[in-house]
């Protein structure tokens, strides 16, 4: 009893392959637009390494851009075989390949699944990286004359300006290492050695942020330092004031930005898994009701098209007992060796 | 004795019609990228038409706007007589329409050169635009509860940061008006009186910048106030820091960039003139070159297809006399009436 059986006749089945043929195509676009985003993916981690400490994991957009490339692989192969369907002297010699090309098909959806997976759970591991890396990255603010952390500087104040975010968690991060180079700190003056005295380590601390903080928005011109000071400025409080500087952490704005990229990613892979699903059934339908044509010499005959030639059921356990005579076979070879 | 006359047998009448089809569909896809360049330049003006005080002049996109929608339909309509061509049936209904439409391909050329040379040309008012507005700009820059006027900081900032430049010409620009608003000055304090007074309009003038003109790629921590007092800062020479806040002034940069749109979409366009005279000479020979066909009902017999019945001096001379033909019928006219 063969599962999900149609009868097909000529005309449904040249429809059957062209509409086939044309939904490889739209596959294989897709493939070529899930490498593209891998790539892009891939590019926007390295612009921003810095700030992950150099040890982010680019495990994800290399697997989808391996997946990209094998998806456009298997599509274009599965369109071949389709326009190829339709001549009768062609089909014969794609005929033998069709039952491992199938499996290879089933075998790849489910990379597609786990890849699919990945991209949503890799979220916490970026969030736990973002989160050391920025603690770092402000620490190496100020050493831009150190080789190698040179650009951190200029690296923060853009993804400050670019993602309107300040500090880590908030803008109080700030307050708490030092930002300023000791080559521009005057320590002859009484006010710096004060303030280096006044703390364990010996941090010139402030309550000020870097310029990059500020919000263009704000009606007023930007409070970078005193900001906890609310007699330094004429008619300011500190606790209601909310446009001056972003009140946004960087790490919730670069988790909440690539968060939604592999979100995306993500959505875009389940996609695939149903498309190449419904390419696979099709081609299913195609090549047995081309093999099951009644009269193989008259091309207008009519043939019956199925999904499995017997139930799930019946499948499931065929595979199982010869998956179960495959190690049966082995140990009947290893029981005649050790007999010789 | 006509223009670049060419001898054409079936084969090669067939060849050039596809040619000019293949022509078509491409200039079709020029149109519509001359369309999407005008539309694009329309919305980056309007983008920035605060600070060219609402009054940029839009016609450069309009123009290309509508120079993208003609030619795209301009230039379906020849693709489509090119694939009737080859079936004389279907040609026939085409005829008559073929040398009007071939006149106004001409006209509609020389539209589109007049249209590459005011993308070179409109550079020069828009420079004076962006000198006017940037000043009023900074002007305004303090008038954040003012209708109207209330995003101009946000504008000018978010501005400055992306061209990475400063005041109008050069930071100094900042120096000669007051761009922190009244609201946030202390009248009570000496220094903030002292200052006002200090000059004939009454304004708070400082040697400061906006935070937006900072340059990220310091090394050291933004220094905006008291820019030009060396002993306020330690280690600091305002002669020789070059890299503190950005050096470049926004007039200059906001006019390299819409320069250099306007430069390729200009280049652009001759590139689409190009195709546009190339497709209208090839409809020219692939109309007469059936028209011309020794045998009518023999598909296969042999013809000549040419640029110009006459020599170019000769149809000029022609075009005049028509001209003069209508307008002295014109006034006979009016005499009989």
């Amino acid at each position: 009893m063969a599962f999900m059986p149609v009868k097909f006749d000529l005309p449904k089945r040249v429809k059957l392959a062209q509409g086939l043929w044309l939904l490889y195509w739209i596959s294989m676009m897709v493939g070529i637009l899930i490498f593209s985003l891998g790539i892009f993916f891939k590019i926007e981690l390295r612009k921003r390494s810095e700030m992950m400490d150099n040890n982010e994991s680019h495990f994800v957009p290399n697997l989808l851009i391996l997946m990209g490339m094998v998806a456009c692989g298997v599509n274009a192969f599965g369109g071949k075989v389709t326009h190829d369907s339709l001549d009768p002297t062609k089909f014969p010699k794609w005929k033998p390949m069709l039952k491992p090309y199938l499996t290879f098909c089933c075998g790849f959806n489910i990379l597609l699944l786990i890849t699919a997976l990945l991209c949503f759970l890799m979220q916490f591991a970026l969030y736990l990286t973002l989160a050391d890396g920025l603690k770092n990255g402000i620490k190496f603010y100020k050493d831009t004359d150190t080789p190698g952390r040179c650009f951190m500087k200029r690296t923060l104040d853009m993804t400050q300006i670019e993602f309107r975010c300040c500090g880590n968690n908030n803008y109080r991060d700030w307050f708490e290492v030092q930002w300023i180079s000791n080559r521009y700190l005057d320590m002859s003056n009484v006010e710096v050695r004060d303030r280096v005295m006044s703390n364990v380590e010996g941090k010139y601390l402030m309550d000020s942020v870097p310029f990059s903080c500020c919000n263009p928005g704000s009606p007023r011109p930007c409070i970078q330092h005193h900001l906890t000071n609310n007699s330094a400025h004429y008619d300011y409080d500190h606790r209601i004031e909310e446009l001056n500087i972003w009140t946004r952490g960087c790490r919730e704005a670069l988790v909440a930005y690539y968060g939604g990229l592999m979100n995306s990613i993500g959505g875009l892979i389940l996609l695939t898994i149903i498309l190449e699903s419904v390419d696979m059934a099709g081609l299913k339908y195609l090549t047995t009701s081309l093999e099951s044509m009644s009269d193989p010499e008259n091309p207008e005959c009519e043939s019956e098209g199925w999904l499995l030639e017997k139930g799930v059921k019946e499948t499931m356990s065929d595979l199982f007992a010869k998956l179960k005579t495959m190690g049966k076979t082995n140990q009947v070879e290893e029981g005649a060796q050790a007999a010789t | 004795m006509a223009l670049m006359k060419v001898r054409f047998d079936m084969r090669k009448r067939v060849k050039l019609t596809q040619l000019v089809w293949f022509l078509y569909w491409v200039a079709v896809m020029a149109g519509i990228l001359v369309f999407s360049m005008g539309l694009f330049f329309k919305v980056e003006l309007r983008k920035r038409s605060e600070l060219m005080d609402n009054n940029e002049s839009h016609l450069l996109p309009n123009l290309l706007i509508g120079v993208g929608i003609i030619a795209c339909g301009i230039n379906a309509f020849g693709g489509k007589v090119c694939y009737d061509s080859l079936d004389s049936n279907k040609f026939l209904k085409w005829r008559p329409m073929l040398r009007t439409f071939l006149v106004s391909c001409v006209f509609f050329n020389a539209l589109l050169i007049v249209t590459a040379v005011l993308c070179f040309v409109m550079r020069i008012p828009m420079e004076f635009t962006l000198a006017e507005g940037l000043k009023n700009g900074m002007k305004y820059y303090k008038d954040t509860d003012t209708p109207g006027r209330c995003y101009m900081k946000r504008t000018l900032d978010m501005m400055q940061m992306e061209f990475r430049c400063c005041g109008n010409n050069n930071f100094r620009d900042w120096f000669e008006i007051q761009w922190v608003s009244n609201r946030y000055l202390d009248f009570g304090a000496k220094e903030v009186k002292d200052r006002i007074n200090s000059n004939v309009d009454g304004q708070y003038l400082m040697n400061a910048v906006p935070f937006s003109c900072c340059n990220p790629s310091s090394p050291r921590p933004c220094i905006q106030w008291q820019m030009v007092n060396n002993t306020a800062h330690y280690s600091y020479d305002h002669y020789t820091e070059e890299l503190n806040v950005w050096k470049r002034g926004c007039s200059e940069a906001l006019l390299s960039y819409y320069g250099g749109l306007m430069n390729t979409i200009g280049a652009l366009l001759i590139l689409v003139t190009a195709l546009q005279v190339g497709v209208t000479v090839g409809l020219q020979y692939v109309r007469t070159s059936l028209m011309t066909l020794c045998n009518p009902d023999n598909p296969e017999s042999v013809s000549e297809g040419w640029i110009l019945e006459k020599t170019v001096k000769e149809t000029f001379f022609d075009f005049l006399r028509m001209l003069k033909a209508k307008f002295k019928r014109n006034r006979v006219e009016e005499d009989d009436s």
